[in-house]
């Protein structure tokens, strides 16, 4: 193996780290699920939800994807991606919620 | 150093004039363009939300959330399982990687069954393609992400089958690495349909 190579597993976490943020991704999820069968108003539900899911998702990203680990590159290329999708996301629920609902039917 | 690590990945990979393998910055590439396609899916979806085309009895109130949170917890478990195989194969443990990368697969499998299944009920429910333009923006973001998981099974199984062959070993990892991008944001892209579509009680949501 070379220098490289070893710096490269050096950085990755190993097993255990995975193992953890699977527990993690399993108890947010339990989490979510509580909180939409529970009787919890919708201005408290809906940001938790959307908290927790911000988290999980990052957390894959990160870690299980090597995001953080990996070439800044990749992560530019990715976000680049994502905040259109996220653009395109606000534009439909301002729309909804300003434009009283008309679209296509 | 990161950029260093990404360049190794593979000593058959060929790398970009910025030292990044090719391979790999075609798959992140190709993950920042899925995010649009999703990002549009989603967004239809709730457009449509609230339009039962006067058959309101189709309506998210036909959701299974216990059966639908099972699928997710295997869908994220198989992510895990995808990282061990990874693992394992730039360790040198082929058994291990062959090991985790058909209980991936599997997990996958599990998924996409439940995902019929759902369907099916669904259908027997009278929730069809053709109902509403909810049970329409449903049916097709749900069935493009299972499309999504049934490539992504077929990719799985085909690196367990190259692995038994002997075609695949610790020096040409980097392939794993990239189904494995692509296997983690199948899953990721559920996280999001889980809690938008499932558990977000929209019709509650206020300024």
């Amino acid at each position: 193996m070379s220098d490289i190579d070893d710096l490269e597993h050096a950085d990755h976490p190993d097993s255990s780290q995975y193992i953890v943020i699977g527990i993690i991704l399993a108890v947010f999820t339990a989490i979510e699920v509580a909180i939409s069968f529970a009787a919890v108003p919708g201005h408290l539900a809906i940001p938790s939800l959307i908290v927790l899911t911000v988290v999980k998702f990052a957390l894959v990203v990160l870690w299980f994807m090597h995001l953080r680990f990996d070439s800044g590159w990749f992560r530019r290329l990715f976000v680049f991606g994502l905040v259109i999708a996220l653009a395109v996301y606000a534009a439909t629920i301002s729309l909804m919620l300003y434009a009283g609902g008309n679209g296509p039917t | 150093m990161a950029e260093l690590t990404t360049a190794s990945a593979s000593t058959e990979s060929h790398a970009t004039s910025l030292g990044l393998s090719n391979e790999k910055l075609g798959m992140w590439t190709l993950l920042g363009s899925e995010c649009l396609f999703f990002g549009a899916l989603i967004s239809a979806y709730l457009v449509y939300y609230g339009r039962y085309n006067g058959v309101p009895e189709v309506s998210p109130a036909l959701y299974d959330i216990p059966f639908t949170s099972v699928s997710t917890f295997v869908l994220l478990m198989s992510s895990l399982g995808m990282v061990l195989a990874l693992s394992a194969i730039q360790r040198g443990d082929d058994r291990g990687f062959r090991i985790w990368i058909l209980a991936t697969a599997m997990m996958g499998t599990v998924f996409l069954s439940g995902q019929i299944y759902e369907f099916t009920v669904f259908v027997n429910e009278g929730m069809k393609l053709d109902t509403s333009p909810f049970a329409s923006s449903f049916y097709v973001l749900t069935s493009f992400h299972g499309v999504h998981v049934t490539v992504g099974v077929l990719m799985l199984v085909t690196l367990w089958a190259r692995s038994m062959t002997g075609r695949l070993t610790q020096t040409n990892s980097e392939v794993v690495e990239n189904i494995g991008l692509y296997w983690h944001f199948v899953d990721i892209v559920w996280i999001v349909i889980f809690t938008a579509i499932y558990l977000i009680p929209w019709e509650q949501a206020t300024l």
